[in-house]
């Protein structure tokens, strides 16, 4: 604002005084404006420290190391009852991670096959993904996790009666119940084969390329190279003595033991999640392909390239620049909404923070945490998307 | 060979023919766009599935099973599991608690007046063609905030008590803004007048919040439902306007020290989730305020609510600024207008109107994200419907199918008449760029 040119080049004219030097001027400004700020600051601590004081309220981030009284009902590592604060915000930090990168992958694809569905040709499945795109929209993601949570899941039926699917799935109000899979000796040959295939897949990937550019043949390099990734590590599956055996959930007494349990407040808010923000990226998938001019689809169909490859070479290559940016923005919202976990009490960072929060009393230091995370999460998100954005920018001249 | 003798010459057009069945009509639109080819056919069928499973659980549950009146739970329990009907006999008992909470029963007209004057006021504003934006728009600004605070809360604040100290202010920054612009060589008569007026008005409309109407005060406590739902979104956007704009320009700065500022603001709250400040300003809120101050829990809310979408607006209204020409800068500046005459006069109004739809998107999500105040302990819209689940009058295994369906409706009407009101303006906005 004070970039405002008063005053001439020349010499005659700057007789004014100084405070209409813009530059004076500006640093005037800032100056207040830093002063402003510190003493805004100085107060609010000033405030917090006396009023910590009085309510008798400790300080500081002492506390992760005390032995936190409760344990969340889904953690990645293994907590007992010894475990600190500490270690239960870690495990906190881990299930939001989980419930954010399964929802990020599951929304991509939900978002995918809907914003190309309303564009199909086929009125009747061009109509059904507007409906979904509109309806799930318009109603706020809360009300959906309620929806999805307290009418559905705990509405399920008991254990005794839960739906089963091959009669080794059991869904009930308990949550999802599959077979975990128990990994004996001889099952590394498993994992040395399925790196074997994955390196395998590029290699021919490469060599696919390669030799396009050289003789222009094409090679089925993907089917090949998912071929390489399944079929090596099922070889070696059976060529090392089927090492897999199978912990299956059994019903006893009035609940399922064993097997793998998905706690129904993980399956609530990955799927509201998921058809939530599922339904924004299919609004930014449909913008990004109409933002791909139609010449270059007839311009694609002269060179004799059928629809598939179309799409696949010409059209969507195009229309990820315009989708990526705004798709970063969805996968940092799905990430910060993942925090509304608090009101089914799924044991989020915030879930959990908030259980110490009210343990400690250290509001300022848990909410300090919360601020933590969620900005560094931002922040490496934005960072590796911005890096792959500019990875498939357009190169101009 | 004599001449052809022509039997017939055809002397007028003949009439068009219709076109063939097969490309035109509702067996062409068929073909075309249902059954061009078999996966395609496969789809449309299994479409059809789709919303025939959809169907056949909304209908009967919203409509042919559904209990329209009753009494308690007795009408709405049904034996036969198969005929589960939406119980909306509930929603008509717990109505006024949806749309007005706990605000006293014989005060509910107060709320009447605020929906009404709101309604009347706000309608006429949405619509290009009315005349009379200006005062329209002034009085939404002005006189309504007043009016609803007054009607709301009761009004009769204490500015008797206040007097001495707010002409003890009063007296310091116009002495302040004396002493700056005599430093400055300014003209002194402008910038007083501009400071008196702006003082006086504050004071004005304490006042008037401050005279004892005979109203009963009600506290913020005991608003609830819709009520509050509507009251945090729309004094959040109108809260977070100025805010947004100060915080564009601020982010456009040359001056390094406000750009910074003003980043390190924008990009902190559109970084943390809405939970976590609402958390913050009713947990650490309190903490950062001297002793003896204290605002109420609804208050508190609203700040934080107004800080975070301020974050948003800023980068909605910085779009705006990008989108202006840059001619229209230096048009402001040959003119000899300074930078807030310029900003005021030239650059905002245009920036302004261009983000229109912006703004509209950004309210839609505010509106959306007002339910998460239940969270710390506000009921809203959807805090009424949750809480009203623990009533044993109401308690059947439709209740909570039934009140999900009428706040989700409630919601949506409101979001997708916003939604579909921000196309038609961006559609009217646009129409000078079209080919």
């Amino acid at each position: 604002m004070a970039a405002k040119p008063h005053h001439s080049t020349g010499q005659t004219s700057t007789k004014g005084s100084i405070f209409n030097d813009p530059k004076v001027r500006g640093i005037i400004y800032q100056l207040v404006l830093v002063a402003g700020l510190v003493y805004f600051f100085w107060s609010i601590v000033q405030n917090a420290a006396h009023n910590l004081e009085k309510q008798n309220i400790a300080s500081g981030f002492g506390f992760i190391e005390n032995t936190a009284g409760f344990l969340p009902n889904q953690t990645l590592i293994s907590l007992s009852a010894t475990s600190t604060y500490g270690q239960a915000l870690l495990a906190g930090l881990l299930n939001t991670l989980l419930v954010a990168v399964i929802g990020i992958i599951l929304a991509t694809i939900v978002g995918f096959v809907m914003g190309v569905a309303r564009l199909s040709n086929n009125w009747v499945v061009s109509k059904l993904a507007t409906m979904y795109i509109e309806i799930v929209r318009n109603i706020p993601l809360l009300l959906q996790l309620f929806f999805w949570y307290f009418a559905v899941l705990r509405n399920l039926p008991n254990p005794k009666d839960s739906s089963n699917l091959f009669g080794v799935f059991h869904l009930n109000n308990r949550g999802l119940f599959m077979p975990r899979p128990i990994f004996e000796a001889g099952s590394e040959a498993m994992l040395v084969a399925l790196a074997v295939g994955i390196v395998g897949a590029i290699g021919v990937s490469i060599w696919a390329r390669k030799r396009q550019v050289k003789t222009g043949q094409r090679f089925p390099a993907f089917w090949t190279g998912l071929g390489l990734i399944i079929l090596l590590p099922v070889l070696a599956y059976f060529l090392s003595g089927r090492p897999i055996s199978y912990d299956y959930a059994e019903l006893k007494g009035f609940n399922y033991k064993g097997g793998m349990k998905v706690i129904p407040e993980f399956v609530g808010l990955t799927l509201a999640l998921t058809i939530y923000t599922g339904a924004f990226i299919a609004e930014i998938v449909r913008a990004g392909i109409l933002a791909v001019n139609h010449g270059q689809t007839e311009a694609a169909h002269a060179l004799g390239l059928r629809n598939g490859p179309t799409l696949r070479l010409v059209i969507i290559p195009q229309a990820m620049r315009v989708i990526i940016p705004p798709l970063t923005s969805q996968y940092l919202n799905l990430t910060k909404n993942s925090s509304l976990a608090v009101a089914i009490a799924y044991p989020d960072i915030v879930s959990v923070g908030g259980t110490v929060l009210n343990q400690t009393g250290q509001a300022i230091e848990v909410i300090a945490v919360w601020m933590i995370v969620y900005l560094s999460i931002s922040l490496l998100t934005s960072i590796l998307m911005n890096w792959y954005n500019r990875s498939i920018a357009l190169v101009e001249r | 060979m004599s001449e052809h003798s022509l039997s017939f010459v055809r002397k007028e057009m003949v009439d068009q023919r219709p076109a063939p069945v097969s490309s035109q009509g509702p067996l062409y639109w068929m073909h075309h766009n249902l059954l061009s080819s078999v996966p395609n056919a496969m789809l449309t069928l299994l479409g059809i599935y789709i919303i025939y499973l959809i169907l056949n659980a909304v209908i009967p549950f919203a409509f042919i099973h559904a209990v329209w009146e009753g009494k308690d739970r007795e009408a709405c329990v049904v034996t036969d599991a198969a005929a589960h009907g939406a119980c909306w006999a509930y929603v008509k008992a717990y109505f006024p608690q949806f749309v007005y909470g706990r605000y006293p029963v014989d005060e509910i007209w107060r709320v009447n007046i605020v929906f009404i004057v709101g309604a009347l006021g706000l309608i006429p504003a949405l619509i290009p063609k009315v005349p009379f934006k200006r005062e329209n728009v002034l009085f939404m600004l002005l006189v309504f905030p007043v009016m609803t605070f007054i009607l709301l809360t009761g009004g009769n604040l204490a500015f008797e008590d206040h007097i001495i100290a707010f002409v003890v202010i009063f007296a310091v920054v116009m002495g302040l803004a004396a002493l700056i612009t005599y430093a400055t060589q300014g003209k002194m008569k402008p910038v007083l007048t501009t400071v008196g007026a702006i003082g006086i008005g504050i004071a004005i409309i304490y006042a008037i919040m401050s005279i004892d109407f005979g109203l009963q005060p009600v506290e913020t406590a005991n608003w609830g439902g819709f009520l509050v739902t509507l009251v945090i979104a729309i004094t959040g956007i109108v809260a977070s306007l100025p805010l947004g704009i100060i915080l564009a320009l601020g982010r456009r700065s040359k001056m390094p020290v406000v750009r910074l500022v003003s980043i390190i603001f924008i990009e902190f709250w559109r970084g943390v989730p809405l939970i976590t400040v609402l958390f913050m300003s009713s947990v650490v809120l309190p903490l950062f305020l001297p002793e003896g101050v204290n605002f109420d829990k609804l208050l508190r809310a609203l700040i934080g609510v107004a800080l975070f979408s301020a974050a948003y607006m800023a980068e909605v209204v910085r779009g705006g600024l990008q989108a202006i020409p840059k001619g229209q800068y230096e048009g402001a500046d040959a003119l000899g207008l300074t930078f807030w005459q310029s900003t005021a006069l030239i650059i905002m109004p245009q920036a302004l109107k261009l983000v229109i739809p912006g703004i509209v998107n950004t309210f839609i999500g505010l509106f959306k994200d007002t339910t998460l105040v239940l969270i710390i302990g506000l009921f809203d819209l959807l805090g009424q419907v949750q809480s009203s689940f623990t009533d044993p009058t109401w308690s059947t295994p439709v209740t909570s199918h039934t009140g999900y369906l009428f706040a989700a409706m409630v919601f949506w009407i409101f979001c997708f008449g916003m939604s579909r009101y921000s196309i038609f303006m961006e559609n009217r906005l646009h129409t000078g760029h079209k080919r």
